[in-house]
């Protein structure tokens, strides 16, 4: 049997001197953590939580940032048998009581047992927290185990209970940020992340060789799975930034490859675009990006010209086309769904406009006709199976749009503590709902669009019934009259988000001072910025017959309406 | 001199992170605290700052505690010209 303790014990037992993770960090030098190292820091806490009465089974909330104590507490719940669950830290930007709200919500929902922070954050954890009342037994101060070399617990594995975690018990949960995304925590087991990892590091070519290089934020399924539990299960080692630093300095990202002979990325595809129009000549003396084998473009839709652009950009300092690939995933499948073929650049087509848009099929373009360019995500991984259905849940033809389902010995336990939602989430044979649109060709999948209501940023999954509530409670907007919805940029290459809000004051000045609270609160209320905040007399926005915002009829209603003023969008 | 910046700087952000060329902004509101700008944006308005003042910032700096109004933005850049 093995589970995610069995694996690291084998690590600490053969290659204890093995760095598994290298912290770089701006404006402190590298930071290397061994297998010994890591098993001794997770040790300590394995310590604390039994000392704290945590049981294997119970969830461990982790509000921490990206550095050691993170990577420690994490890897001691795993070897104590808790489930451990990273929370996206407070940002300066985020209104402290919209934080606690979230985080009442994600307790009551997930009923961890402990949560793992920094002394000076306990008052704010404490704050969102009822004693006797709901799950939490203890807070537990990362800043009060010293965790220092010379302090160090020598790892008892006799006491590590994790040890003996079942192949299907539940390892650890992933969430989506907002109040939407924390209530639906997907669940994975020990055997569901062993088989995904032993498919898709088939489908890499995954080798002892690699050398993985991530910016990405570990509450995320990019970042969690592809970035730092693949390499660390797997003996690859990680080199891992902070994301506040790489959006910061995203040469950081192209240097740490340079300097650590790097092979394997994942990027979203904003990070295409940020990249090859914001780093300056100077920040890329030296770098030599030959060693990078692939960099695979996934968790939000892919775009052929972000590639281009990043490849023009780069290819003067050793940059292969076919270093660029894509991947289409989800956090219910632990991560990858499909993956394009390392060997050769990604397939892209040219779609015609008219066809894909009224009769939802991908016919290829011809003449002069308006087209839309299209790039595949590649075959689905060796373990998973993907068919494309219509609303009837019948297969439609090759190059016909259908919504993607999905079948795999790597899927979801459950959204956890949701079995309403995780019943709705499968149809009745067992295929996973994806809730996107897409068509097949030549085995290949094509991405063309999204069912669910749901805007993806630089990667980030949002709700826009998250920010919709937000919004409701700017004085002057018509109670339950907003609309949120993502339109892609194809400067940046990603989504914009624009809120469309009902208000009846005609006042220039108050109309300005109504669109800038609305930007605010759903800035302090969420961390989006807002693209674009678009004031309209009642009633402009389309309900569905049962009084829902139609985001999507909403969002055609804004694009004529803007292409009418000769607007942007 | 001072003028020039805050003109300068305001027309930028209004033009091309908020897309409302008209919307003024005031010298002492919160551009990053309230939403105005997001953490993407700093490395543009780091790289305009270079272009059109000749200083250079360090990534470190680009912080909500340093840039969150364009005073304290001019003020930056003052010191270091």
């Amino acid at each position: 049997m093995m589970n995610f303790s069995t694996c690291l014990q084998r690590h600490y037992e053969q290659t204890p001197d093995k760095v598994a993770i290298t912290l770089l960090f701006n404006n402190r030098p590298p930071f290397p953590i061994t297998y010994h190292n890591l098993i001794q820091g997770a040790s300590a806490y394995v310590k604390t939580y039994i000392q704290k009465g945590i049981l294997p089974g119970d969830v461990v909330l982790l509000i921490l940032q990206h550095d050691v104590d993170l990577l420690y507490a994490y890897f001691g719940a795993v070897l104590h048998g808790a489930i451990p669950s990273i929370m996206p830290f407070l940002t300066e930007k985020l209104l402290p009581e919209r934080y606690r709200t979230d985080l009442a919500e994600l307790v009551s929902v997930t009923r961890p047992t402990a949560i793992v922070t920094y002394q000076t954050f306990e008052s704010e954890i404490r704050a969102a927290l009822q004693p006797g009342e709901d799950s939490v037994k203890a807070v537990i101060v990362s800043d009060l185990l010293v965790c220092s070399e010379n302090n160090m617990y020598q790892p008892d594995f006799d006491t590590f209970s994790g040890l003996h975690r079942g192949e299907d018990d539940i390892v650890l949960l992933q969430h989506s940020s907002g109040s939407t995304g924390l209530q639906k925590g997907v669940a994975l087991s020990h055997r569901a992340i062993f088989n995904h990892l032993e498919a898709y590091g088939e489908s890499i070519c995954l080798s002892k060789d690699d050398v993985i290089v991530s910016w990405l934020p570990l509450y995320h399924d990019m970042g969690l799975i592809a970035c730092f539990l693949l390499p660390i299960l797997r003996g690859v080692p990680v080199v891992q930034m902070s994301p506040f630093d790489w959006v910061r300095a995203p040469y950081r990202l192209l240097q740490a490859i340079s300097t650590y002979r790097g092979t394997l990325t994942w990027l979203p595809n904003f990070a295409y675009n940020f990249s090859a129009q914001k780093i300056r000549e100077r920040d890329l003396e030296g770098v030599d990006l030959s060693s990078w084998r692939a960099s695979i473009n996934t968790s939000e839709p892919v775009k052929y010209k972000s590639h281009q652009q990043f490849f023009e950009r780069f290819k003067s300092y050793g940059l292969r086309l076919e270093t660029l690939q894509t991947s289409y995933g989800m956090a219910e499948n632990v991560f990858a769904v499909t993956q394009n073929d390392l060997k050769k650049p990604p397939s892209v087509e040219d779609i015609d406009r008219e066809s894909f848009a009224s009769d939802r099929i991908a016919r290829p373009s011809f003449d002069d006709r308006p087209s839309i360019q299209m790039m595949s995500c590649g075959k689905p991984i060796p373990n998973t199976k993907i068919r494309v259905v219509d609303n009837k849940g019948h297969d439609v033809r090759e190059r016909y749009i259908g919504e993607i389902v999905i079948k795999s010995n790597c899927m979801l336990t459950s959204y956890y503590n949701r079995p309403d939602i995780t019943k709705k989430a499968f149809l009745d044979d067992g295929w996973y709902i994806s809730g996107d649109y897409g068509y097949m060709v030549n085995g290949e999948i094509y991405i063309a669009g999204r069912k669910k209501d749901l805007i993806i940023v630089g990667g980030k999954n949002i709700y826009p019934q998250d920010l919709e509530l937000l919004v409701y409670e700017v004085p002057g907007v018509h109670a339950g009259r907003a609309s949120a919805f993502g339109i892609f940029n194809e400067a940046t290459g990603t989504e914009d988000v624009i809120m469309v809000a009902e208000v009846d004051i005609d006042d220039p000045i108050e109309r300005q001072t109504i669109g800038d609270n609305i930007r605010s609160i759903v800035t302090r209320g969420s961390a989006v910025a807002l693209r674009y905040v678009h004031l309209v007399k009642y009633p402009w926005l389309v309900k569905t017959s049962s009084g829902k915002t139609a985001r999507s009829a909403n969002r055609d209603k804004f694009l004529k309406e803007m292409q009418v003023k000769g607007q942007i969008y | 001199m001072t003028e020039n910046i805050l003109v300068k700087l305001a027309a930028y952000i209004a033009t091309e992170f908020l897309k409302q060329p008209d919307r003024l902004i005031t010298q002492d509101e919160p551009l990053l605290t309230s939403g105005l700008i997001d953490s993407f944006h700093l490395v543009d308005l780091s790289i305009f700052v270079e272009n059109n003042f000749g200083v250079r910032i360090d990534d470190a700096e680009l912080n909500a505690s340093s840039f969150d109004t364009l005073n304290q933005l001019t003020t930056f850049i003052m010191e270091r010209m």
